[in-house]
């Protein structure tokens, strides 16, 4: 497969300002080095608690803001000889000339945020094709149409106001301005942690359906596992501002190799009455991403962390073909957790 | 926070007993637990206890846009030491249910009609007491210390600008106000105690006059004089030893330092943890969550789970759950009810609702979530919730209903009996042979 992102020691820290003159006293280290590469026409889902650092990492590809460092290396479909263009050190003039602005989309969490309540649905799906190209207006008013119907709205709806729909048909609008520009990626930030689970299903059939006919790239960010299983091929599991185990969704679900996977998969409160689980709980809470821990960010909370994990921090490593986990006992975490928790 | 609210703002509950023509039966001063002095002859021809039970209540909002009918005649029946879930997608009218049992139903919104019985194993009858029909005063009393409720959100239940000690210790104080007083006289009493006389002997006035009348004019004027209004300080003290030792019962590691802090030092999971204890501080009978664990983290979802759980065998008796996520239910209840569009659909055991889903709703609902073991494409239930100002006539399910009849859309069902236990409100199961599901 080819690679269409690809992601390297990638850091967002925010400044926390403090003193008499404002100056930097210390960072939130939402997102400090990941390694992660996104293949053309996968949907890769990124789980994790909230303050992990998923979203960052998304708004990071898309430069909704700058990372503080690392490279994102982003290959366009037919870009110029199929070089690779670093997102990362493009300022915000360049993106828009070199056109990855509209091939690299989002889709945010909260429809009633994310549209404008004074604008016409007309021109919400409007601005980003009017912002690319030079149309008519009876040309943009047809690619309007077009866009609706492809996510199962009307002509109808076209004139109405964002309030005036509910939450399932917002969220379609948002997804249909974030295709308007025909991108070949999109980063879905929790697109139905605020929908309601009927409507849910529905826009998640309606993804699946959008990336089947236009070959979209997702990067599918939500903390929902179930979600995440249904909809993508490949999980990357944050904690911390790190990618601690990526692999094959089923591969995942069946043998992970981190104990913070296994306690995230384990934690998920399954709609099926006859699966009892044996839940592995973890004590505390996430550490503050300020002062993370030192070596493993995890060992704080792992109920099998021992002396190497407080000295050294474990490297992302592939444990076999495609499924990379970053602990120093990933060989032992099955029997460990089998010997503590019993089997799952 | 749930009780300094209620204490302070009589307003937050409509007065539903006169909106809807009927008088109140005033008992003032009355305690909930002596009203009725012949314990023992409890419900127990009914074969299981009832704990709660609500009939046909109905409760509306009124909104310039028009009238809201948030609950449309509800029917259930909680009993003693059951989990009882109750699902629903967002605009149902779950939280509105347990609100209105509670009648804290804010302000626009008013009950119309019904009742709801609550049956403590103290009140003797087969009638129980209808909580819509008794005074404010015994309605705070019940809150918090028979029925109390954990709220969704952590952040907005507790007050920002009081320490945590004394949030929990609250309940405390309010409720339990004369075991507390008994309990300083016992310690004044104690020969060990380092009080010197003329000061002992004012406490000990004291708290002889609040342990008989906690309401007494004296306490409260002396209440008002800076150096008088000490006398509660003891009284305070043991609160907020009780208070420690709740917050320790829950799990949170070195609770002597937590209740000096206040809510913004804690995080998410441990603040849920408070309000838990605020709600289990008076070993309630009936312990509401309303989405306990919606707004937190995979892990940390767990540890409440599991620290309700662990709960539900010791400390308290029933749990009343509100939850969207069919998940939790299936993991933490034994009985479900499930809600559209403000009606029950449908109440069963939560391993029958789960193998035999009766109502269309029900069963497109558990459809519509993905499982762990998902094949194929989801199905999703066309169409979205009905806004209540213009609910659709008869069945408010069946412009989305795949088995819609003419009937469906005249009338509105009844609950009919399909199995033991299980009830459902459709017409599939009146008359005519039912579908194969």
């Amino acid at each position: 497969m080819q690679k269409l992102l690809e992601l390297q020691q990638l850091k967002k820290h925010y400044p926390i300002l403090g003193g008499i003159f404002r100056h930097q006293v210390a960072s939130v280290k939402a997102v400090d080095g990941i390694d992660l590469d996104i293949f053309r026409g996968e949907c890769l889902g990124l789980v994790g608690e909230s303050g992990c650092g998923k979203t960052t990492t998304g708004k990071a590809i898309v430069r909704l803001h700058a990372p503080t460092a690392g490279q994102i290396l982003y290959r366009p479909e037919r870009g110029e000889s199929g070089d690779a263009i670093d997102l990362a050190a493009l300022r915000k003039n360049e993106l828009k000339k070199k056109g990855v602005r509209g091939r690299l989309q989002m889709v945010f969490q909260d429809p009633t945020t994310s549209l404008n309540p004074r604008m016409l649905v007309k021109h919400i799906i409007a601005e980003p094709i009017r912002e690319q190209k030079r149309l008519t207006s009876r040309e943009l008013e047809d690619e309007v149409l077009n866009l609706l119907s492809l996510v199962g709205l009307t002509k109808d709806h076209m004139l109405r106001y964002p309030h005036e729909f509910s939450g399932g048909q917002r969220q379609r609008i948002a997804v249909a301005r974030a295709i308007a520009t025909h991108p070949e990626f999109l980063v879905l930030d929790e697109p139905t942690s605020a929908l309601d689970v009927s409507v849910q299903a529905q826009i998640l059939n309606l993804l699946k359906q959008l990336q089947d006919k236009l070959g979209l790239t997702y990067l599918f960010v939500t903390h929902h596992l179930l979600v995440v299983k249904y909809i993508s091929q490949r999980l990357a599991v944050m904690y911390l501002g790190k990618i601690v185990e990526i692999a094959k969704t089923s591969d995942l679900f069946a043998t992970p190799f981190h104990p913070y996977s296994y306690a995230l998969l384990s934690g998920i409160p399954v709609p099926d009455i006859d699966h009892k689980p044996r839940r592995i709980v973890l004590t505390g809470d996430v550490p503050s991403p300020v002062t993370p821990p030192a070596a493993c960010r995890f060992h704080t909370r792992c109920p099998f962390a021992i002396d190497v994990c407080r000295r050294v921090e474990p490297v992302l490593e592939a444990v076999r073909p495609g499924h990379r986990a970053a602990c120093h006992r990933k060989f032992e975490v099955e029997k460990l957790v089998r010997e503590k928790f019993g089997t799952r | 926070m749930v009780e300094f609210k209620l204490r302070n703002d009589p307003k937050a509950t409509p007065r539903s007993g006169k909106a809807s023509g009927a008088t109140f039966e005033v008992i003032l001063n009355a305690e909930p637990e002596t009203r009725n002095p012949e314990p023992g002859t409890r419900n127990s021809e009914l074969g299981t206890m009832r704990l709660l039970e609500t009939q046909n209540l109905v409760t509306n909002f009124y909104t310039y846009e028009g009238v809201v009918n948030a609950l449309n005649r509800v029917s259930l029946v909680v009993d003693h030491g059951t989990t009882f879930g109750l699902v629903g997608e967002s605009g149902c009218g779950k939280s509105v249910f347990v609100l209105s049992i509670m009648r804290i139903v804010q302000s626009p919104g008013k009950i119309e009609d019904g009742k709801v019985l609550v049956f403590f194993n103290d009140d003797a009858g087969a009638t129980g007491v209808d909580l819509l029909r008794q005074s404010e005063a015994y309605m705070q009393r019940i809150r918090g210390d028979r029925i109390s409720m954990v709220f969704q959100e952590p952040n907005a239940a507790l007050n920002p600008i009081m320490t945590i000690g004394d949030q929990v210790a609250e309940s405390f104080l309010f409720h339990q106000q004369k075991e507390l007083c008994k309990t300083v006289l016992a310690e004044l009493d104690a020969p060990d105690c380092q009080i010197i006389r003329p000061l002992k002997t004012l406490q000990r006035a004291f708290y002889g006059m609040a342990a008989q009348h906690p309401d007494a004019t004296a306490l409260k004027l002396c209440d008002r004089v800076p150096v008088l209004r000490r006398w509660r300080r003891p009284m305070k003290r043991h609160a907020l030893r009780r208070a420690v030792n709740i917050i320790g019962k829950l799990g949170i590691p070195n609770p002597e330092e937590v209740v000096s802090q206040y809510p913004h030092n804690l995080s998410g999971g441990m603040k849920q943890r408070i309000v838990i204890a605020i709600a289990l501080a008076c070993s309630p009978v009936l312990l509401i969550a309303d989405e306990a664990t919606s707004n937190l983290d995979v892990t940390i979802q767990a540890q409440i789970l599991n620290l309700l759980k662990r709960l539900k065998q010791t400390e308290i008796a029933s749990i009343l759950l509100i939850t969207h996520d069919l998940g939790v239910v299936a993991e933490t209840c034994d009985r479900v009810g499930v809600m559209y569009a403000g009606n029950l659909c449908e109440v069963a055991d939560v391993g029958d609702l789960f193998h035999h889903p009766r109502h269309p709703y029900t069963r497109a609902l558990l459809e519509a979530v993905p499982r762990l073991a998902q094949e194929g494409e989801l199905k999703s239930i066309e169409g979205s919730v009905p806004n209540l100002v213009d609910p659709p006539p008869g069945c408010r399910f069946h412009p989305r209903c795949p088995h819609a009849m003419e009937l469906c859309r005249k009338r509105f069902p009844d609950q009919v009996e399909v199995g033991p236990n299980h009830t459902v409100s459709c017409y599939l199961y009146t008359d005519r042979p039912r579908p194969e599901a």
